[in-house]
């Protein structure tokens, strides 16, 4: 079963950072990614770009698209990256969830939703090859 | 005294509007004794299978005995740290309890469609989350364990508080949680926080005929007619309760945790004759002791009683005003009140009997602060 790390937490605290400190971090989470993979654990992950970079697209009434600036939500923790797992249970998913090397903030465990059986299909690599 | 004869009541939401009709409360009566004979063939795998194939359906009555490890398995998946604790508590009673969904609802003071919805949630998420149905392996014991002490004193608190639901559904509620304990202290012996609860449970639920008096009045500790205490189960409890702050071994973790020494609190009063042979000394000693291993600003609230009683009222004053985070809860002022009789300050005692009023919205307990408030030398 999958399960999505969702990776949150206070922004910035990396601008005063020496290169020895920022190499450290950076080997954490490799170290880490590298356990994930040598488990048969990891699907994909990904550290996004602090959410002053971000856009939001919001559906209003009439089914209007409007662009506005900014995140989803404005809070103090915003989501920073994200893991994609491969798990037997949500215990395994929260091992990993406990063991990604951030030192403040949380780790959101959702399982992702299975549509095998339900008739629907999510789309794939494979779909999109057969479509086009 | 007040924080001490309620403490095991604390963060009990009470909602004194709840009623239900006799008939109703009869026949839920019958139905639990009816379980209670089914005791030991419970098909909790079957439940809890059930409840993973048909999620919203209740499960059906198999009369399949359920093994040890079943029953342990099925307890660990009810409160796991997945679930808040209310669900945690709602699940458990289903699925291990017997209890039916109604029942839940009556217990906990919400509609039956609301607890509905909560189990379904909880049911749900199982499934959906993939939830494991298994006991945590032995390193995650110590960190799995507590969640469902937790549940079990909680299910155990709700039926030991002095209003709220029907008394009926609440003495089945506290049965149910000693039973829980029992199995867990039968399949997990070397765990001796288990012994801890089940001996606090126990030496609580002896008191219960002394509590309310025959106007339905709560009693005070002090003023209990201790001859109307169990004192078989006392004697349980404080074998219990010995068997869990005994130290076992020679390692630093094998220390007491907080429910043996709750529960060396409770036999600190179960053991006294009368209610002037209680030993202050020691049970600050055990609050002290607690404080460490469990802080918490009600913890030192009982400290302080301790300490009044142990030393008298101003030094017992002195260790309340230093309780910080605890303005609106109405133990402290009641407390506080006491302790300002005790020192003949009536016109500060009244002064925070009216703050502990202000707070209140049991009828029990405003009916007995309004005593103390009124037996106050003018």
């Amino acid at each position: 079963m999958k399960y999505m790390l969702i990776i949150a937490g206070e922004e910035g605290g990396m601008e005063d950072v020496s290169p020895e400190e920022m190499k450290a971090v950076m080997d954490r989470w490799s170290a880490y990614g590298q356990e994930l993979v040598d488990a048969g654990a990891f699907v994909v992950g990904e550290a996004l770009q602090e959410s002053a970079t971000a856009t939001t697209v919001r559906i209003g009434d009439d089914d209007e698209r409007m662009v506005t600036d900014g995140p989803f939500a404005e809070t103090k923790e915003q989501v920073g990256g994200f893991y994609l797992i491969e798990c037997a249970d949500l215990d395994e998913a929260i091992g990993w969830a406990k063991k990604v090397p951030l030192r403040a903030g949380g780790i959101e465990v959702r399982p992702v939703m299975d549509f095998s059986g339900s008739g629907y299909e999510a789309p794939s690599a494979a779909t999109a090859e057969a479509s086009s | 005294m007040v924080a001490l004869e309620r403490w095991p009541r604390d963060g009990v939401p009470a909602n004194p509007g709840a009623w239900i009709t006799r008939v109703a409360r009869n026949r839920a009566i019958d139905r639990l004794r009816r379980e209670r004979t089914l005791d030991a063939k419970r098909p909790q795998l079957e439940r809890l299978e059930a409840l993973r194939v048909a999620g919203e359906d209740e499960p059906d009555e198999v009369a399949e005995p359920a093994v040890a490890d079943d029953r342990l398995r099925l307890i660990f998946t009810c409160c796991h740290p997945a679930f808040a604790p209310e669900a945690r508590v709602a699940l458990t009673l289903r699925t291990l309890g017997g209890l039916s969904t109604a029942e839940i609802a009556r217990a906990f003071l919400t509609s039956e469609s609301a607890m509905a919805q909560r189990l379904v949630r909880a049911k749900r998420k199982i499934r959906a989350a993939r939830i494991p149905y298994e006991v945590p392996a032995a390193d995650q014991l110590p960190e799995r364990l507590p969640s469902v002490l937790a549940t079990v004193y909680l299910i155990f608190n709700e039926g030991y508080s002095a209003s709220g639901s029907d008394e009926l559904i609440r003495r089945e509620l506290c049965a149910e949680s000693i039973r829980l304990a029992r199995v867990l202290g039968e399949i997990m012996p070397r765990e001796r926080e288990i012994d801890g609860l089940l001996a606090l449970m126990l030496l609580h639920d002896a008191r219960r005929a002394a509590r309310i008096d025959a106007r339905g009045e709560l009693v005070l500790l002090s003023d209990q007619d201790r001859s109307l205490w169990d004192r078989q189960q006392i004697e349980t409890g404080l074998e219990l309760a010995r068997r869990a702050l005994a130290v076992r071994g020679v390692v630093a973790s094998s220390a007491p945790g907080p429910y043996a020494l709750q529960a060396a609190v409770a036999a600190e009063h179960c053991r006294a004759p009368t209610a002037s042979d209680t030993d202050w000394d020691r049970i600050r000693l055990l609050y002290d002791w607690l404080l460490r291993v469990q802080p918490s600003p009600v913890v030192e609230l009982n400290r302080a009683v301790a300490i009044a009683m142990a030393e008298g009222p101003q030094p017992g004053l002195d260790a309340l005003d230093a309780i910080e985070g605890l303005d609106a809860y109405l133990h402290l002022h009641s407390a506080r009140a006491d302790l300002l009789r005790r020192a003949g300050r009536t016109r500060e005692a009244a002064n925070e009997y009216d703050r502990a009023l202000e707070l209140s919205a049991n009828p029990v307990e405003r009916s007995f602060l309004e005593r103390r408030r009124a037996g106050l030398a003018q």
